[in-house]
């Protein structure tokens, strides 16, 4: 057996171990924890739903609050796994190629969740058809339906034109001990993939195209989503540099997302082969990098409005900085950015617990920024007719905010039982490029990437 | 325009005799006319038969507009409970709100109401057109349209405009057909705001705070006609009362130009 196919069959067990063991008890365990926490969540929209925006703590002054919030905050991460997976496929990263499907699959699950925030928080959802009947071109709120749906178009293509072959993989494979539904369905998305030439041609055509679309794709909608804010007078929020400021958070929160997805299914299906420390260093790179990027808007925004110090914005950086909020602030501050900077700064931490750590640190920390950025704004007084009014969420709005976040490793977890955790396509791809490289420098052919470490 | 926003047409210098009969007397809603010269790109609809900004005719009988006095503002809120009577609204929601301010030689009445800006950012942010400039130039908002998405109460710089959490009040007489003029009873999951109970013209009525204020401090008035009254009957012509008094308009520089102007009394220091 030649070195190539021996580490091809070694990855594709490791990418079917999802799909092909049976679920032990942990699985089970964390199964029934998160569909509890979304029936939780789902019981209590079903409440909002009958008695109206009153259950929530939102009041006149405050007319946004957790569910905005967690609209840009779950969009924000899914922009993070779809750059991540464009940009190291445009740069050719070989190093890539066993996480892209796990990025890919965290920004679609995240992105459908953070689709679902603007319909919460309607105060008529039945009345939502009339954004179909009388549009205005000129809203930003129209701007997000119509990005938001284009990028959930353009990631499920995304994610769904590399998991073709691995599809068809899973026809073969499976084809004595799957079920006859899901034989139908592997049968259905696999396309008749024969991996001809041509069909390779044709899907990484496509795929290279779509790499270069989902950039500025989800730049825009990130965009869109800060000119929700940026398109209003308020303090805070009267901001050329919101777009770019929301991107860039969305890129951070997003690659820590990316590396705690990473972290959890390299511990629960053991792909320490496959996801080595490498990747946590070179995501931790990213995360460092994205960190500095975001700290760096973030003094800018902050320097030069404190500096003049008008008066409403003087109010709402007292109120944020120095005033109830402070302690929600410095927190975000220290622990979720100069806390995840500086563990991938130091080498005795980068390693892969620390780096997980600085991740998570990184992801509730941008949470907290995205409610720091939605609620003081509108809490803060616009004119000396209103008072500072304060805002508490309900259980209600709580609960469909954990649900929300127990809804991404659950969708996570029930597509990776049904398709390859890692792209085996991909990790072909990658690894005859790199016997084709040996072979011409002609030394003995090195080892899979990925495997080596 | 003057500094004021007066059209120039409006500044008629010979004052006219006018009575609140002539002022407000029966003429219904004027059929639209004429568009606007300028069309912002925002305001344009999918949908013509709605009138908005971009059909709003500058022949339209009246072009409604608000005077408040401030030198007579007592600080009663006669106003704000009227208007919450009469339109069955809950206690947080004073389309008409009154609050006492510190000015820098002691402190103030201010009441706020909607500034029936010609230039919305309200209506600018509306996803769905569910807010709209009548051709009189007054704010409305179609409830049956608005989907709640609270956009607009992020937009509006004077915190004008107020979201239906509850049940509405429901009136016990005979309203049952709630129209944007008129909306009673409110819709709940949707936005309101102050109608400038034009409705009201119509019948030789003045809305209901200006009726409601003893202190003489609130005018309705008509930018076409150049007229101004209140509840006691005070007639002014309007372009010269402004001038005369100095009047201002609230967050000048944000060039919403609104039709509400204040004349400030004692203890303002005319920073806003």
């Amino acid at each position: 057996m030649s070195s190539f196919a021996a580490t091809h069959a070694s990855y594709e067990e490791a990418a079917f171990r999802p799909v092909v063991q049976r679920p032990g008890l942990v699985w089970w365990g964390l199964f029934t924890v998160l569909s509890a926490a979304i029936v939780v969540g789902a019981v209590a929209y079903a409440y909002q739903l009958r008695e109206g925006l009153n259950v929530t703590g939102l009041n006149q002054r405050v007319s946004w609050g957790f569910y905005i919030s967690n609209l840009v905050f779950f969009i924000g991460i899914s922009y993070g796994g779809a750059i991540t997976s464009a940009i190291l496929r445009l740069t050719n990263a070989p190093w890539r190629a066993p996480l892209t499907r796990m990025a890919e699959g965290m920004a679609v699950a995240s992105l459908v969740v953070g689709a679902v925030f603007p319909i919460i928080d309607l105060g008529r959802p039945d009345h939502m058809y009339q954004l179909f009947v009388h549009g205005q071109v000129g809203s930003p709120v129209l701007w997000d339906v119509v990005a938001i749906s284009t990028y959930l178009v353009a990631s499920l293509v995304f994610i769904y034109l590399p998991l073709i072959p691995d599809i068809a993989l899973c026809r073969d494979r499976l084809a004595s001990s799957a079920g006859p539904v899901r034989r139908l369905l592997y049968r259905g998305l696999s396309l008749g993939w024969k991996g001809t030439g041509e069909q390779r041609r044709v899907l990484n055509m496509g795929m290279t195209v779509l790499a270069i679309l989902i950039i500025p794709l989800a730049v825009s909608v990130h965009s869109v989503l800060a000119w929700l804010f940026g398109v209003t007078v308020r303090p805070g929020w009267d901001s050329t540099i919101f777009a770019p400021y929301f991107v860039m958070g969305a890129m951070y929160s997003g690659v820590g997302s990316v590396i705690l997805v990473m972290a959890a299914f390299r511990w629960a299906y053991h792909l320490d082969a496959y996801i080595t420390p490498k990747h946590f260093r070179y995501l931790g790179y990213m995360l460092l990098v994205l960190g500095m990027g975001y700290l760096y808007f973030m003094v800018a925004e902050y320097l030069t409005e404190g500096y003049k110090l008008h008066q409403q914005t003087g109010d709402l950086l007292e109120l944020v900085m120095l005033g109830k909020l402070a302690s929600l602030f410095w927190l975000f501050v220290i622990g979720g950015l100069l806390l995840p900077i500086a563990v991938v700064a130091i080498p005795a931490t980068r390693t892969v617990p620390f780096i997980t750590l600085a991740a998570l640190a990184a992801v509730l920390g941008m949470w907290l920024k995205r409610f720091l950025i939605v609620v003081p704004s509108l809490a803060e007084s616009l004119s000396p007719t209103t008072k500072l009014t304060i805002y508490h969420p309900t259980w209600v709005e709580i609960s469909i905010t954990i649900a929300a976040a127990a809804a991404i490793p659950w969708l996570l977890m029930v597509f990776f039982r049904l398709f390859p955790i890692i792209s085996v396509f991909e990790m072909d791809e990658v690894a005859e490029a790199e016997e084709r490289k040996a072979e011409e420098l002609g030394a003995a052919p090195v080892q899979a990437m990925g495997v080596a470490q | 325009m003057d500094e004021r926003g007066i059209e120039p047409a409006a500044r008629t210098p010979t004052p006219r005799p006018v009575s609140r009969r002539r002022l407000l007397g029966g003429v219904g809603v004027a059929a639209s006319a004429a568009a606007m010269s300028v069309i912002p790109l925002a305001s344009i609809t999918l949908d013509e038969q709605k009138p908005s900004a971009a059909t709003a005719a500058t022949t339209a009988k009246r072009q409604w507009a608000f005077v408040i006095d401030l030198r007579r503002c007592d600080g009663c809120k006669k106003c704000t409970e009227a208007c919450q009577k009469e339109h069955f609204l809950p206690k947080d929601h004073e389309w008409i709100r009154v609050v006492e301010i510190k000015g820098p030689q002691g402190s103030y009445f201010f009441p706020r109401i909607c500034q029936q800006c010609e230039n919305p950012p309200c209506l600018k942010v509306c996803p769905t057109a569910a807010t709209f400039k009548n051709p009189e130039g007054v704010i409305l908002v179609d409830q049956d349209r608005c989907i709640g998405c609270r956009m607009c109460m992020a937009a509006c710089p004077y915190e004008a405009r107020y979201f239906n959490y509850k049940d509405p009040i429901k009136p016990k007489g005979a309203f049952d057909n709630p129209m944007p003029e008129f909306p009673v009873p409110q819709q709940k999951g949707t936005v309101g705001k102050c109608v400038l109970c034009v409705h009201n013209a119509d019948k030789g009525k003045l809305p209901f705070c200006v009726d409601a204020c003893v202190m003489d401090a609130l005018y309705i008035a008509d930018l076409n006609s150049d007229v101004m009254t209140n509840a006691s009957g005070e007639t002014y012509q309007l372009s010269k009362y402004l001038h005369d008094n100095d009047a201002f308009r609230y967050k000048e520089e944000l060039n919403t130009s609104p039709r509400v102007w204040y004349v400030a009394g004692h203890a303002q220091d005319l920073d806003y």
